[in-house]
């Protein structure tokens, strides 16, 4: 018991004090956060996910910036009425790419993670400029301003390195043809091969607002579209021990 | 307090420490409270090994009772089944027109259906069925595809004009404006005669013109005396019945750029058993044929 005792040299040194809760936090905090980075299973890798286009990234940018995530959970958890409900439970790996995860913790509305392909364009765009148009027991507000606001993805080869800063795969190619595939992909008119060669066969190319020009409107949709979709659950097969 | 003078008994025993002369009691926490403390802790450590928790090297202890998130969900969706299975299979395998004569199949698939529409097929149709402005009402005896009970069925397993299933049902009216088809005067002169046909209030002048013009550009799908044409999703317009709208300005704009609504193809999403459910309850709605 004599190191116990000791106990009066650090209460009565506040630095040394401070110094070893500090020890102590972190031991605490390693034991918790480090085992996630390097258990097996923790650590699943899916088929079928890819970095979000230039186009997608910009309405996810939309997304966080109009605050959907304040009433909109991208997060279906494994119990049988979520899965009813809204399809397969959602993966970790399914997040792999957001930065920030778009979780969220509050649904006033329903959950999004699989809401890519349940519903038309023409849907979401009617449901964008006036919910209550479809929903009429909707109390989500309007966002018809998003298909006047025209972008030109001047900044999206910035914002796509950033992500690639923080471990997102983009390629080289991938940034340099950024702002050409944030603009190919709302054009089905365009030369988009490019973008299907370097984000795979199943991204979306289609005019998502129905008008002429990339707007907001058209990034937000394209993301919604996409999301939940890019993993092939028919030939996924759940390993139990996760 | 009355008492104060209590703090001068030194008969409190103190813990020993003494910080510039002054003694700190030792009065220890209330028994209770310290053995509901130790039980949390030890119950801590049974929770522990019971479930999954400790990290190893690779992987981390799975726990006694094998508890696993996902087998839970996955043992509760096999319970499910294994209730619904025999009704869900006869319902998949029946002759769709035959649900309906089998009182618990039928009663079975409505309220199932019912469950599958408020959930899937509301957002776009109503929680009613009552529709909205370019999602059709399912109440009345106007369909677009077809009311009979495959019909239906049809549309919902493979969707309309998607680009998921090759199987879905697909037309796609020309853009007489934007593409130049016909000009001014000419889609003036067709919406006055298709306003005509249920009867609202038009330019007298301009219909006779117009009856040419949809004799040969509209004919062909919405028929000769405009009754549309189910095979081709070409609506009737002479029963007043509108999914834009009836009114001038809406039918121009409609011949002008035409319409092209989007139902998704529910097979990717919905089992056959839940797809027959909500076709027989759309079907039982008002309208079924």
């Amino acid at each position: 018991m004599a190191l116990i005792n000791k106990h009066a040299i650090l209460e009565r040194n506040v630095t040394l004090l401070a110094i070893f809760a500090f020890l102590v936090v972190t031991i605490g905090g390693l034991v918790q956060i480090v085992p996630l980075f390097y258990l097996d299973n923790t650590i699943e890798e899916v088929e079928g996910m890819r970095p979000y286009t230039p186009l997608e990234l910009a309405g996810r940018d939309i997304y966080i910036r109009e605050g959907c995530y304040v009433c909109h959970s991208q997060m279906v958890r494994p119990m049988r009425d979520e899965v009813e409900r809204y399809g397969h439970y959602s993966l970790a790996a399914e997040s792999m790419y957001d930065h920030p995860f778009q979780w969220g913790s509050k649904r006033t509305g329903p959950d999004l993670a699989r809401v890519g392909g349940r519903y038309s364009d023409e849907w979401h765009v009617d449901h964008l400029r006036n919910p209550q148009s479809v929903v009429p027991e909707s109390v989500m507000p309007k966002y018809g301003f998003l298909e006047n606001h025209l972008i030109d993805g001047k900044y999206i080869q910035d914002v796509m390195s950033t992500h690639k800063l923080v471990g997102v795969p983009y390629s080289d190619e991938m940034i340099e043809n950024g702002q050409m595939d944030f603009m190919a992909q709302a054009d089905p008119d365009s030369d988009y091969d490019g973008l299907i060669e370097r984000y795979g066969e199943k991204v979306n190319v289609r005019n998502f607002d129905g008008r002429p020009g990339v707007s907001e409107a058209d990034a937000l949709i394209a993301y919604l579209q996409m999301l939940g979709t890019l993993v092939d659950f028919s030939t996924f097969t759940p390993d139990a021990n996760r | 307090m009355a008492d104060n003078k209590k703090n001068d008994d030194l008969d409190y025993e103190t813990t020993g420490h003494s910080w510039d002369g002054i003694q700190e009691y030792n009065k220890p926490l209330p028994k209770w409270w310290l053995w509901t403390f130790y039980i949390c802790i030890v119950w801590g450590i049974g929770y522990t090994i019971a479930y999954p928790a400790w990290p190893g090297i690779k992987d981390s202890t799975a726990g006694l009772l094998g508890f696993s998130t996902r087998g839970d969900v996955a043992a509760e969706i096999a319970a499910q089944e294994a209730k619904l299975g025999p009704i869900n299979e006869k319902l998949a395998a029946a002759e769709l027109t035959e649900i309906a004569a089998d009182a618990d199949l039928q009663g079975y698939a409505l309220n199932a259906g019912a469950a599958v529409f408020r959930t899937w097929c509301a957002q776009c149709h109503g929680s009613g069925a009552a529709g909205a402005k370019g999602y059709p009402n399912l109440l009345d005896d106007d369909w677009l595809w077809g009311g009979s009970i495959e019909d239906i069925h049809t549309t919902i397993t493979h969707g309309i004009r998607n680009a998921d299933d090759d199987e879905a049902r697909f037309s796609q009216m020309p853009a007489f404006g934007k593409d130049e088809l016909l000009d001014a005067g000419q889609i003036d002169a067709v919406v006055n005669y298709v306003m005509s046909l249920s009867g609202d209030p038009v330019d007298a002048a301009k219909v006779a013109d117009g009856q040419v013009v949809y004799a040969d550009n509209c004919a062909a799908c919405h028929a000769e005396d405009g009754t549309g044409d189910i095979f081709q999703g070409a609506p009737n317009l002479t029963d007043a019945i509108w999914l834009y709208g009836g009114d001038y300005d809406t039918l121009h704009e409609t011949v002008t750029n035409a319409r092209f609504g989007v139902m998704p193809n529910w097979n990717s999403r919905l089992s056959e058993a839940e797809i027959r459910a909500v076709a027989s309850y759309v079907h039982s709605l008002g309208g079924g044929e």
